[in-house]
């Protein structure tokens, strides 16, 4: 026996090398390409499980569980739209393209967020009758690709998204495989079939935020100023993004964080551009609350939210709406581990697989393969996702009435305290059992 | 009736806009209620002294004269219509076009006829930056010359430029077909000179002919169009990605 086993009892692994860290490195090495995949970050990340709710006591007076309302309802677009969007749930559905997608299952989310009276979003790509058919209120995302962009589908939207970024990659552009690229997505988009499809970064015809302002404008007068006008942007320079886009003339904005998933880009993109969702609400409300304009441009939150507590929690931090996108594939069946033995052929297993640029989804959602397509059924699916809407909605109820509230938008940070440092300084709540918020009045 | 009722009635029905006393909102709004009832084919667009988004969205077979300069996105996501600037206009002119035919008669800014997915857009002076960027299948003619980056990602439609080309001209391009008359500074990433065949001839002859361009000839252009080497990830590429 060597001297060093004869000391250690076992190997030990290195922290900074990793085994993951390793393997990259290997694949690196291997395939001289870099790892492109789909979903939001995995490292761990300060989120909302790191809060925590001070539920009423002496100092505080509970709703009736069961018996005393609270509402749940929300306007979106009050600003400037002749007609706002009134959801019946503060939980809308994310923007996720038909491409990225199959037409199934966008039709399944059309399905399930009408059901509870809910919104869902376009995506790169344009906007398919399935969606629109089954979608009450479709938000129609403009993005700088423009892929499918028409006056007529503008003018048949509930409200216009215009895409600056997106939580999984700040900064960077849209990415569909050619495996995806069939001849209905390649007609919709006027590429070649089998293509691999590079979505810009940057918008086309407009650069900073003077510019927006005119192109906002000009949906509008396409629009005759019926419907909202949101501005999406992943979460970075939240404070100064969401200062320029009310001065823009957004009438919504929406801030993806760094949880926020993607149908594929880059894995270092993911993982090493953008802030945590926590970090970048309280930033995105006091730019909001500094121009008077918190509640009156209303603020959409998204990235990493996965039940009624993260909902609760968004809105207790100011956010008037939450959006979801994986945790609504994620209801639909995607990652089902009844298709583990599948999702191990393909390399991974039920809860990791995050290859949906590849068109391979066992649970046939992220592709355009039409058998695999067959396996998913839209009316159970949109069942399914309603269930899960719902859920989320009487999960955010019951802690929104434990805080004496009688509308989740009465949810405040007062309501809520952190259990890390690092939590509380970027949520601004103080750590728990004290009265402690980092950062807050210089200390 | 209002005196203002009155004076909207009459632009209404005769077609003209003084955007020095009415709004780009009323004019608008006034080319998208054709859709609806049509009440005039021929629309006369007076002092519009470079404001933004004028004649935006029209869905109709309408005449439209803007007689001077025009903002940014005139003419955006025009369908059907006929629209002439008679003067210079701004970033974005006629961007995602569906159909119809945007002229105008002086220079362009930047993006011009950006994204547009089908219609003729001829510009009689020269072009901005990044002309016909993200272009989806529209036509553009451009009597003088492009800035840089024009077609960057074109999809489809022609680009024909009787001047010369900037830099990088036709970077990262899909399947738009560029004819440059003079010189070009440089080609973007994937973007070639291709030969000239007959049919090319023939297209840019078909194309001048649309546009009443009279003083060209197509055998003095040359062919330039994507290599295809671009179309799928390829990690000997990866110096030009």
């Amino acid at each position: 026996m060597s001297e060093k086993r004869k000391y250690m009892t076992e190997p030990r692994e290195s922290a900074t090398f990793d085994r993951h860290t390793l393997a990259e490195i290997r694949r690196a090495a291997d395939t001289g390409i870099y790892d492109i995949r789909g979903a939001g970050a995995k490292r761990k990340l300060p989120h909302f499980d790191d809060l925590l709710f001070l539920g009423a006591s002496m100092s505080r007076y509970p709703l009736e569980g069961y018996r005393e309302k609270c509402n749940t309802s929300v306007t979106l677009g009050t600003r400037f739209a002749k007609k706002p969007i009134h959801l019946d749930i503060p939980v809308t559905i994310a923007g996720m393209s038909f491409g990225a997608l199959s037409a199934y299952a966008k039709e399944a989310l059309g399905r399930g967020a009408s059901a509870v009276g809910t919104s869902t979003t376009t995506g790169d790509g344009g906007m398919t009758p399935e969606e629109r058919g089954q979608s009450t209120k479709l938000v129609y995302q403009y993005l700088p690709s423009r892929y499918g962009m028409n006056p007529d589908d503008l003018r048949k939207a509930d409200a216009i998204e215009v895409v600056l970024g997106q939580g999984a990659k700040p900064g960077g552009g849209g990415m569909l495989l050619g495996q995806k690229i069939t001849d209905r997505v390649a007609k919709m988009r006027t590429l070649p079939m089998g293509v691999d499809q590079r979505s810009a970064c940057r918008h086309p015809d407009w650069t900073g935020p003077d510019d927006l302002e005119i192109k906002i404008k000009e949906l509008r007068e396409i629009t005759d100023w019926q419907v909202p006008i949101y501005i999406k942007v992943g979460a970075t320079r939240t404070y100064y993004d969401v200062k320029l886009a009310v001065k823009a003339g957004a009438d919504v904005i929406v801030v993806d964080g760094m949880q926020g998933g993607t149908a594929a880009t880059q894995d270092v993109f993911i993982e090493h551009v953008g802030i945590p969702t926590l970090a970048a609400i309280p930033q995105a409300v006091q730019a909001l609350q500094e121009m008077g304009m918190h509640r009156k441009v209303q603020l959409i939150v998204s990235g990493g939210i996965r039940n009624g507590a993260d909902v609760a929690k968004c809105m207790a931090l100011g956010a008037d709406a939450v959006a979801i996108g994986t945790a609504a594939m994620v209801a639909l069946g995607d990652n089902d581990p009844k298709w583990e033995e599948e999702y191990q052929k393909l390399g991974s297993t039920a809860g990791c697989y995050d290859d949906w640029h590849e068109g391979r989804d066992p649970a046939g959602i992220s592709t355009q393969d039409p058998e695999l397509m067959k396996r998913f059924d839209p009316v159970e699916g949109g069942r399914r996702l309603a269930n899960y809407l719902r859920v989320l909605t009487l999960e955010a109820q019951t802690l929104a009435r434990a805080c004496g509230k009688n509308d989740l938008r009465n949810l405040e940070p007062e309501d809520l305290v952190a259990l890390t440092v690092e939590s509380a300084a970027m949520a601004r709540v103080p750590l728990a059992g004290t009265q402690w918020i980092p950062g807050a009045n210089n200390w | 009736m209002t005196t203002n009722n009155l004076a909207e009635k009459s632009a209404t029905e005769n077609g003209v806009y003084d955007l020095a006393v009415q709004s780009v909102r009323e004019l608008n709004q006034a080319l998208h209620d054709q859709r609806h009832q049509l009440t005039c084919t021929e629309w006369k667009v007076l002092n519009p002294k470079g404001q933004h988004n004028i004649a935006v969205g029209v869905d109709k077979k309408l005449t439209i004269d803007i007689q001077g300069h025009a903002g940014y996105y005139c003419a955006g996501m025009n369908k059907e219509a006929d629209i002439t600037v008679h003067g210079h206009a701004g970033q974005g002119v006629a961007e995602n076009m569906m159909s119809g035919t945007v002229r105008v008669k002086g220079n362009a800014s930047s993006s011009a006829g950006a994204t547009a997915h089908g219609g003729l857009l001829i510009i009689e002076g020269d072009a901005g930056s990044r002309c016909g960027i993200s272009m989806k299948g529209v036509d553009i003619v451009v009597k003088g010359s492009v800035g840089h980056m024009s077609c960057f990602m074109g999809q489809a439609g022609i680009l024909a430029v009787c001047g010369d080309a900037g830099d990088a001209l036709g970077d990262s391009l899909y399947e738009a077909h560029i004819y440059v008359k003079g010189s070009v500074k440089s080609l973007g990433a994937d973007c070639i000179e291709k030969e000239m065949r007959p049919e090319h001839i023939e297209e840019l002859t078909a194309l001048f002919e649309r546009a009443g361009v009279t003083d060209q000839d197509p055998k003095d252009f040359k062919r330039y169009g994507s290599a295809r080497q671009l179309y799928n990830f390829k990690v000997d590429n990866a110096a030009a990605y």
